[in-house]
């Protein structure tokens, strides 16, 4: 025991020979996690912002035209489709490892004396995915049973975000080098691919042709204006929770320039492949076409193989249409016309599903074509759901909703479960017709108001001069000209100008939607439906919920400083 | 070339896609295309009568289409009904396009609605395999990591633990000695400054 009081008195002798009584710095509680180093951060953000929209949408729009527990709402709302997306991803993935592909080839029917009724009027990759894939029901009433492949993909999905958001940003962080990086190596390969494909150059060049006539029509800004907010992931809390663990003296001002050119970039970047496969898929589809007909009239006027190629045959058919009028319009000729094929494109899940599956069962060694494809929107999807879960996970934990005992990944796993018990609405036979209420209504709207805001509370309420002298702290200098002008002026401007022609669009006309019903008289065009008043009310509810809690908050904190003055004035 | 019908159940129609043949259409073809009625005629029937000879071409045109007529030799050279014929050629109709390398499509028996042949299919879809092995790396991943975070918390539970006990031995909660933390200084062992360890015999035992 005495040795035991030598050591302590030893120990203490040392002590008061200290030189300094002051506490370190290291030993402060400093639980907040950091990114490993500057490219993490900004991987994060680009991942975030480029997503599925920059593959999908933005090349589609081209070518035809050319607030914290807000935030957490649209954040949770938007993960649960986006995420359903990517289980759809994933079942065709799973589909790729076959020979040949799935969606190439009509099944048959029951007595196998032919292909399956609803396939062989619509194509056979429309087959794969309305039927297939979806199951899906003729109306968005009609919800049938959760159909079982969905909720395995879907299990899998959210297991698959679980892992890389385990433990916040610490793994996101590692896991972001992948599935950021990937999808640019692979739009690269398409790229390669899709420019030695013939028709490709045709592809190009419609989508290239500006059509000054469409950028009369005000839709067209709309659609532009929300792609970008969409696009950039603006207003859903992920970009300022992946901010918020950077070091404060941080040059923000770079940040924004850089992930703003390189998520436009990437949009650009992947509208070439895309539109060369597309092109590559037109010319086929026209050619197909083209000889089709040539045979019919080789066949009819019994001429000789080789006479009418593809390059002649429009002189041969105005010759025979002049000399023989009658046997022409007796062999219903179909009209081949390249734009017309150009045109079929679509924009969405119509893109990815339908279009490019089409395009890649044409390309030799399809197979690989397809898994590399799915597997960069699977990734693209992804690091966007890091961000995702990062609005959510972020606030949670800055609020002090749960107690710091819960560890993260507690917390991570209960988001994911309640999640996936949610998004289980979507594998349900009209899940899809349900996404696209929600992508249209809660991906839109309240993004706008949010954001809107966010500007107006920083610039009007914070006060500019302070916000100012901010970032002057945190970059060394003060924010020019043109960011004075833009967060003073012209964004809540444009912002307000797209809310007001947003809302005035929406209820012009009563919104509806496309149904898929084979029993339709005009199959395979879609069938417009209405939307049913219990839905229009969910889509308001969508909405509202998200800003709802701007006024709510504000409301909130307003009382409680009443109060407050009325308690100090009390005693 | 279309066959027309000349009566009702005698003769069929064939229409080749020129456009499709990979070779030259010429007599040797039509003799292959005579041998291959034959042979669907004879697994039809399961008899071995019919010859090359039994099976008429006629009405050849360039691009490629003809009727034909199988007849039978045995009943005094009248033809077999054509509803036999169809039948046995739907029996092998995969076999009689493959001869060619031709499809359904480039190789038509008009009037005959083929029965297709289902695609192979194995016995589990493809997509379950690949969906199980994907399954298994995904539960070894969040096994794995669940795991390390709870070792890795146990750890830092002992540290702050032994920390907790060397900041009641310090008098003053957190003290440096020449710029270096007192916990730091006891965790290292080794770090004890030699003079006062020896010190230890001064002191009597009890």
């Amino acid at each position: 025991f005495v040795k035991q009081q030598d050591k302590r008195i030893s120990h203490f002798v040392r002590m008061s020979n200290a030189q300094s009584l002051d506490i370190p710095e290291v030993l402060k509680e400093d639980d907040r996690p950091k990114w490993d180093n500057k490219f993490q951060y900004i991987l994060s953000c680009v991942g975030f912002a480029v997503g599925l929209g920059n593959v999908w949408r933005f090349p589609y729009l081209c070518q035809i035209y050319g607030g914290g527990i807000g935030s957490l709402m649209v954040s949770f709302i938007v993960s649960l489709y986006y995420n359903t997306i990517l289980t759809w991803v994933m079942w065709y993935f799973l589909n790729s490892f076959q020979e040949p592909l799935p969606w190439s080839a009509c099944p048959l029917n029951g007595n196998r004396t032919g292909h399956i009724e609803e396939c062989h009027e619509s194509t056979a990759v429309n087959y794969f995915w309305y039927r297939r894939a979806l199951n899906i029901s003729s109306d968005i009433t009609d919800s049938g049973n959760l159909q079982w492949w969905l909720v395995l993909c879907l299990a899998i999905c959210w297991s698959i975000v679980y892992i890389c958001t385990i433990r916040g940003i610490e793994s996101t962080g590692k896991a972001i080098y992948v599935t950021a990086i990937f999808p640019y190596l692979v739009l690269t390969i398409f790229l390669i691919r899709g420019l030695t494909l013939p028709g490709a150059t045709e592809g190009l060049v419609y989508l290239f042709t500006p059509n000054l006539n469409i950028l009369k029509n005000p839709r067209v800004w709309l659609d532009a204006a929300t792609q970008i907010f969409f696009s950039l992931s603006l207003a859903f809390g992920g970009l300022i929770a992946f901010s918020s663990y950077n070091s404060p003296k941080n040059d923000c001002e770079k940040d924004a320039v850089t992930i703003a050119i390189v998520n436009s970039m990437t949009s650009l970047y992947a509208s070439i492949p895309i539109f060369s496969i597309l092109g590559f898929k037109g010319t086929t589809g026209y050619w197909d076409c083209l000889d089709r007909n040539i045979i019919s009239i080789i066949n009819e006027f019994d001429l000789q193989d080789q006479s009418i190629m593809r390059d002649n045959y429009t002189i041969w058919l105005e010759f025979l249409n002049t000399t023989h009028p009658k046997k022409i319009t007796s062999l219903k000729l179909r009209s081949c016309d390249l734009q017309e094929f150009l045109e079929q494109s679509a924009s969405g899940t119509g893109l990815a599903f339908i279009v490019f599956t089409e395009a890649i069962i044409l390309m030799p060694g399809s197979q690989g074509w397809a898994v590399l494809f799915f597997v960069m929107l699977f990734s693209l999807g992804l690091s966007s759901m890091f961000g995702n879960i990062e609005g959510i996970l972020t606030p949670l934990l800055e609020l002090r909703v749960v107690s710091k005992s819960v560890p993260k990944e507690v917390l991570s796993g209960a988001i994911c479960l309640v999640s996936f018990v949610t998004a289980l609405c979507f594998t349900l036979r009209s899940g899809s017709y349900w996404l696209e209420v929600f992508d249209s209504y809660a991906g839109s709207l309240p993004l706008l108001i949010i954001a809107f805001f966010e500007v107006t509370g920083v610039v009007y309420v914070y006060g500019i001069k302070r916000f100012s002298d901010d970032v002057k702290w945190m970059t060394g200098r003060q924010p020019n000209f043109y960011w004075q002008v833009s967060w003073r002026i012209i964004s809540p401007l444009l912002m307000l100008t797209v809310f007001v022609a947003f809302v005035t669009l929406q209820t012009q006309k009563q919104p509806s939607y496309g149904a898929w019903n084979p029993k339709y008289k005009d199959f395979p065009m879609k069938e417009e439906k209405d939307y049913p008043a219990w839905i229009l009310a969910i889509c308001v509810l969508l909405v509202v919920l998200p800003c709802i809690f701007i006024p709510m908050v504000a409301f909130y904190h307003l009382i409680k400083r009443v109060l407050g003055r009325g308690k100090k004035e009390g005693t | 070339m279309y066959w027309s019908i000349f009566t009702e159940i005698l003769v069929l129609e064939l229409l080749i896609f020129y456009l499709s043949l990979q070779y030259a259409w010429d007599a040797s073809e039509e003799y292959l295309f005579k041998a291959m009625v034959a042979f669907a005629m004879r697994r039809y029937s399961n008899k071995e009568t019919t010859q090359i000879s039994n099976v008429l071409l006629c009405n050849m045109t360039e691009r490629v289409s003809f009727w034909f007529v199988v007849t039978d030799s045995a009943k005094n050279v009248t033809t077999v009904p054509g509803s036999e014929v169809e039948a046995a050629i739907r029996m092998n109709r995969n076999r009689i396009n493959s001869a060619f390398l031709l499809t359904d499509n480039t190789l038509q028996f008009l009037k005959i609605s083929s029965t297709l042949s289902p695609p192979i299919e194995s016995s589990v879809p493809v997509w379950l395999i690949v969906f199980s092995v994907v399954l298994c790396l995904v539960v070894a991943g969040i096994l794995f990591l669940v795991v390390s975070g709870i070792r890795q918390r146990k750890k830092n539970n002992r540290e702050s633990a032994e920390t907790g006990d060397l900041e009641d031995k310090c008098d003053t909660p957190v003290t440096t000695e020449n710029g270096i933390p007192c916990d730091i200084l006891d965790l290292k062992a080794g770090q004890i400054n030699g003079v006062y360890a020896a010190d230890d015999e001064r002191f009597t035992p009890l």
